[in-house]
């Protein structure tokens, strides 16, 4: 019994310690990450945003969270009960359980797998069946284009991003996140890595990031010009507050994963002594949120998409140009001898 | 192991209770997502056997991809499902004579498998145990079998292609977009200033 207790006991229970950390940390974090994306926003428009709750607004989003949680959950009469619940559990415990591969630090990861990159796809290619689900179980005119939409939207964009990031793991010989980031340390600091001589992939990868997390120009699956919110029309109260949240943690997981694909995650920039003295977590939050940064200013200041251009981006433009581009990388690596060898 | 021993019966029962309420969910809907959750649980029972890496492709494939599209086209359907439900048991005895001659075929092919000698020498050729899933994979993809590896992947090219050529229709009816001519667009083309004299118009 004591057996049991040393083999399985002791390591479950630092699992669900650290998990539950990292829980707490990401729902903070996202809290002032929507709060401000909403100020970037207003400053963009010459507006102040938020401001009434504490100072500055800083308490702005535990306010909205207190309004959800208290209002009532409507569930419409003719809407299939049972699946119209689960569609915003799916969207946010798939959302959340990706981070569990995403290493903040050297070493600060729950679960060090071997295949992260294939696990962040795997999630992230699952994202969509919220959005269907709740499209369909709604039994609603929106909500079921809104479905529709962006079950053609996801998985057009989920192609390039494959693509990308197959760039990106020939480049560093691993599948494994941690050692992805460890393949870009160099003398050169920041000129070492996979930013410059990835820089076309970058781009696509900005972009279909924006297209995966339904964000605005690519915000067609809830285009309220068109379809009022989308699949969440039909929702109140706290499920349309975990699609809310869904959304906001699958963007800052799109944006560590820049970070640590284009951006050396941990790394400091330079290789001097003051920088080399920061811990590890302060730089990848600060590359993180300025990859948000882009994000939130993208969303301030560019019209939205029209959706044939949407597809035609995706298929005939990332499409192929991705794919050229993993038949260089891998040309150049074997041509000149770079095929990295470890692991 | 008595760990893992118990995640593979749940991980094996799920499967099972789902693959069967695939076909008796009163909702094609429902169906599908029972049919997800088996997938699932499956790339569960791939993790247990130490196979993490066909584990999430199956789940990128089967539940990122070709199910999506079941659900795609499944939710489009506008069924009828007291209709549904009266073909139930007419259809009971084909059905279970097709998943008859499954099993016996399967039966057969179980038992009268004999491995060759060549092929259990290659299944033993060493593979290194701190060898991660993937490396493996490959190493024995891109060597000994890259010629049956290519022709899969030609004959998946081909099965593309035709299906493109089957559902492509050129219809000369319809208004199509030209992007170049709308990105190409300049000023003047779209804008014309006119000066117009005070009470006259134009």
């Amino acid at each position: 019994m004591a057996d049991i207790l040393t083999t399985y006991g002791i390591p479950f229970a630092i699992i669900v310690a650290q998990s539950l950390g990292l829980l707490i940390a990401l729902l903070l974090f996202t809290a002032y990450i929507l709060l401000a994306d909403r100020k970037i926003w207003a400053a963009v428009q010459l507006r102040r945003g938020p401001n009434v709750v504490g100072a500055f607004g800083l308490f702005q989003s535990f306010a909205d969270l207190l309004k959800f949680v208290f209002k009532e959950v409507i569930i419409p009469s003719s809407a299939n009960k049972g699946v119209f619940l689960l569609a915003p559990l799916v969207t946010v415990t798939l959302a959340l359980s990706a981070w569990a591969v995403v290493p903040l630090a050297d070493g600060w990861v729950v679960s060090n797998i071997n295949i992260g990159v294939l696990y962040i796809l795997a999630i992230s290619s699952l994202g969509v069946y919220g959005v269907i689900m709740a499209g369909w179980a709604s039994n609603s005119k929106y909500p079921f284009l809104s479905a529709l939409r962006s079950a053609a939207q996801m998985v057009s964009y989920e192609v390039s991003i494959g693509f990308v990031l197959i760039t990106v793991l020939m480049t560093a010989g691993s599948l494994n996140l941690s050692d992805i980031v460890h393949a870009q340390s160099g003398h050169y600091g920041l000129f070492n890595w996979f930013w410059l001589p990835h820089l076309p992939m970058l781009v696509i990868f900005f972009i279909s990031a924006l297209a995966e997390t339904n964000r605005p120009p690519f915000d067609l699956v809830e285009a309220e010009s068109e379809l009022v919110a989308g699949f969440m029309v039909e929702y109140s109260s706290s499920p349309y507050m975990m699609f809310m949240l869904g959304e906001y943690v699958s963007i800052i997981l799109m944006c560590a994963m820049t970070t640590i694909l284009f951006f050396g995650g941990w790394l400091p920039p330079v290789n001097i002594v003051p920088f080399t003295w920061v811990p590890g977590i302060v730089w990848f939050l600060l590359k993180l949120c300025m990859v948000f940064f882009m994000f939130a200013m993208v969303k301030a200041f560019v019209p939205r998409y029209r959706y044939d251009q949407l597809m035609r981006l995706g298929w005939k433009v990332f499409l192929p140009f991705s794919l050229f581009w993993v038949v260089l990388t891998a040309g150049v690596l074997v041509g000149f001898g770079l095929v990295p060898h470890h692991g | 192991m008595i760990v893992s021993a118990i995640a593979f019966y749940v991980f094996a029962a799920i499967a099972v209770a789902a693959g069967f309420m695939v076909i008796a969910a009163r909702n094609p809907v429902h169906s599908v997502l029972f049919l997800i959750l088996a997938f699932f649980s499956a790339a569960g029972l791939f993790v247990l056997m130490g196979a993490e890496f066909i584990a999430l492709i199956l789940v990128i494939v089967y539940v990122g991809a070709v199910a999506v599209l079941f659900l795609f086209v499944v939710m489009m359907l506008d069924i009828d499902f007291s209709e549904l439900r009266q073909g139930f048991l007419q259809y009971l005895p084909i059905g279970a004579l097709v998943g008859l001659i499954l099993l016996i075929e399967l039966l057969l092919v179980a038992g009268a498998w004999v491995i060759t000698p060549e092929a259990t020498a290659a299944g033993a050729s060493p593979i290194a145990e701190h060898v991660a899933n993937t490396r493996a994979l490959g190493q024995v993809l891109y060597t000994q079998y890259v010629y049956l590896f290519q022709s899969a992947g030609l004959i998946l090219l081909v099965a593309m292609i035709g299906a493109i050529v089957l559902t492509l229709r050129h219809r000369v009816d319809i208004k199509r977009q030209v992007i170049a001519h709308q990105v190409g667009r300049k000023r003047h083309e779209g804008v014309e200033l006119k000066d117009v004299k005070p009470g006259q118009g134009i």
